[in-house]
């Protein structure tokens, strides 16, 4: 008995490899993205809204400035510091909030295409094709531009994206662990469709929809700070790090460092999930691997 | 060379239909979810005769289902509706506006494929070696910076620090050049990926090492047997990724103000001109199924093997 549990333990421990230091700082970088995100109000030494219009578009320490405002402040005499603080926290939780509403909407609808085979099915496999056929963006902003901007539509426009890939992944599972002689053997037993699908379809297939969850992040945080550049997603006074590329696009001249500190601290994010996310693609599913 | 079986041309051409039917219906249905459409063409404040007016020349007085009939034979006729801003039919607007949205796309799109697939070619014949290294992690960056980040170091440096090249506007062909590599470097980095393990699956096959042992030169086997071969993947990923072009336009063509389609769709969104938007939605949609239609096609026509297995094109593109 005991050496029938040490044979796995063996083969997991000659699989593990230290990962490349490519790796390890990118999860560093988004360790400390997310300990930012979290502690936003404690490490910020203004409050992201409080205007000094006096000392306007000052310069950072590194450029001469004062260590009032280590990064400077923006039109509006607003701290950079702290605005970038928190715009890393609204931008960093709309991403998160919106790949996970994408996650589930996406599984849930892959699964139910599964069960339901025939029109139901056929209609959603459909509006997979559809969605991936067309750019979300512009679908995006029709959606904005019809029903006008608030948070909560934002968050969910956000959210639906990219969910027509869980859905594939999910269905293609699904139906693939239907033919299995296990699968049966639990129908035979009289257990539901959806018990089959919760309790040994979701197990197996939750490595792929990590792997499919970090690739999909950068993503999502792409299409967020995008929307907010454009003046279209994350509107004032709360403030994101696409909306703070935008205001700072106006001032290049004059200050260039407030659109270039939000922009390497979004290009850091997406980088840094993009490396971590091919990496665990390539150890979880080599078959995947370019 | 065996095409494509008539059947299967049918189905394509019968779920590309669907796609865009799909698409303009979504777009009435969110239009009728908005409220009264009288309010938004003619304002909220606007006198009783002129809604009168909307009301009886759009047909909002008549059943749901008519209005919806009237607007699939409007949209089949090219009838878009209104521009609220300048009171020209969207349709004209938007086609207006086509050329520079081709023009820069297409740069793009050449730049990307010339760059991504000299790229990877050579990080393939070097594999391993430091180019190689260097080569994929360049990928890497072009592959994950942020666009509108991107575009505005370009102006930063190139317009800005240096002024070689104008940060915005068109006309020249030095206008085009900052624009190009911006909306060009997502594609070129992922197709020097796809390129790179493409070429190097290639070279291991049989009839390139027969090749190399019949003593055919090294660039004439690139030229004739590697590259063509190398490249089926490639046009494969072409056919997803031109969305990407698309909806980089709209951020590349707002940064560099690029009097293109997407610029205007930014605009219309934000003065809520609902005709214009519409009319963009459903000819992107157009455009973008006829596009993967064509790759599909072509795909057939280069690979004849997998003609008829869509969904090899579907797992290309993961």
């Amino acid at each position: 008995m005991s050496q029938a549990n040490a044979a796995p333990a063996v083969i997991a421990q000659r699989r593990w490899k230290r990962p490349p230091v490519l790796v390890l700082v990118s999860f560093a970088a988004i360790g400390l993205l997310v300990l930012i995100a979290v502690f936003a109000d404690l490490l910020a030494p203004y409050g992201y809204r409080d205007q000094a219009l006096l000392n306007r578009l000052a310069a950072p320490v590194f450029l001469g400035g004062s260590w009032d405002h280590v990064l400077g402040t923006d039109q509006l005499g607003r701290d950079l510091l702290s605005r970038l603080l928190y715009a890393i926290r609204f931008s960093l939780s709309i991403a998160f909030l919106g790949t996970i509403i994408g996650a589930i909407l996406g599984t849930f609808l892959g699964l139910l295409a599964a069960s339901l085979r025939g029109w139901t099915g056929e209609t959603i496999m459909m509006m997979v094709d559809v969605q991936a056929s067309l750019p979300f963006m512009i679908l995006a902003l029709a959606v904005l531009a019809f029903f006008g901007n608030n948070l909560t539509l934002f968050v969910l426009v956000i959210g639906i994206n990219g969910w027509e890939v869980y859905a594939r992944l999910a269905r293609g599972a699904a139906l693939s662990v239907r033919a299995r002689g296990y699968a049966q053997a639990i129908y035979a037993f009289g257990a539901s469709e959806w018990r089959l699908y919760l309790r040994h379809v979701l197990p197996n297939i939750a490595a792929v929809l990590i792997v499919q969850f970090t690739l999909n992040f950068p993503q999502t945080i792409l299409l967020e700070t995008s929307l907010s550049f454009l003046g279209l997603g994350v509107q004032p006074p709360l403030t994101s790090l696409g909306q703070m590329l935008g205001d700072g696009r106006n001032y290049l001249l004059t200050a260039w460092w407030m659109a270039v500190l939000p922009g390497a601290v979004t290009f850091i994010a997406t980088l840094s999930v993009s490396l971590i996310g091919d990496w665990l693609r390539d150890r979880l599913d080599p078959t995947l691997a370019d | 060379m065996r095409f494509m079986t008539l059947s299967v041309v049918l189905i394509k051409l019968v779920r590309a239909f669907i796609t865009i039917w799909i698409v303009a219906s979504f777009a009435f249905v969110i239009l009728s979810l908005t409220g009264d459409p009288v309010e938004i063409l003619a304002g909220d404040d606007a006198p009783l005769e002129v809604q009168r007016y909307y009301e009886q020349k759009y047909g909002f007085d008549k059943p749901v289902w008519e209005q919806y009939l009237n607007y699939l034979g409007s949209l089949a006729r090219g009838d878009f509706g209104i521009s609220l801003s300048d009171e020209t039919p969207a349709l004209d607007l938007v086609l207006e506006a086509i050329p520079a949205t081709l023009q820069l796309g297409f740069a793009a799109l050449v730049f990307a494929l010339v760059v991504g697939g000299i790229l990877g070619t050579l990080a393939a014949l070097h594999r391993n070696s430091w180019l190689d290294r260097a080569i994929m992690s360049v990928a890497v960056f072009g592959y994950s910076i942020p666009n509108f980040f991107f575009g505005i170091v370009l102006i930063l440096v190139f317009a800005m620090v240096y002024r070689l090249l104008p940060s915005s506007g068109s006309g020249t062909w030095a206008h085009l050049v900052l624009p190009t590599v911006t909306l060009g470097t997502h594609l070129a980095a992922t197709i020097a990926r796809f390129m790179r393990s493409s070429v190097l699956e290639v070279l291991n096959q049989p009839y390139v090492r027969a090749a190399k042992a019949k003593g055919v030169p090294e660039l004439q086997r690139l030229a004739r047997h590697i590259l063509p071969n190398a490249a089926i993947p490639v046009v494969t990923i072409l056919g997803f990724r031109l969305g990407d072009i698309v909806a980089g336009s709209i951020i590349v063509e707002t940064v560099f103000a690029w009097p293109g389609m997407g610029r205007m769709l930014v605009g219309a969104v934000t003065s809520r001109d609902l005709a214009v938007v519409q009319a963009i939605l459903v000819l992107t949609a157009f455009t973008m199924v006829l596009a993967n239609l064509l790759v599909d096609f072509l795909y057939g026509f280069l690979d004849p093997r997998v003609a008829e297995a869509s969904d090899t094109r579907r797992r290309a593109g993961r």
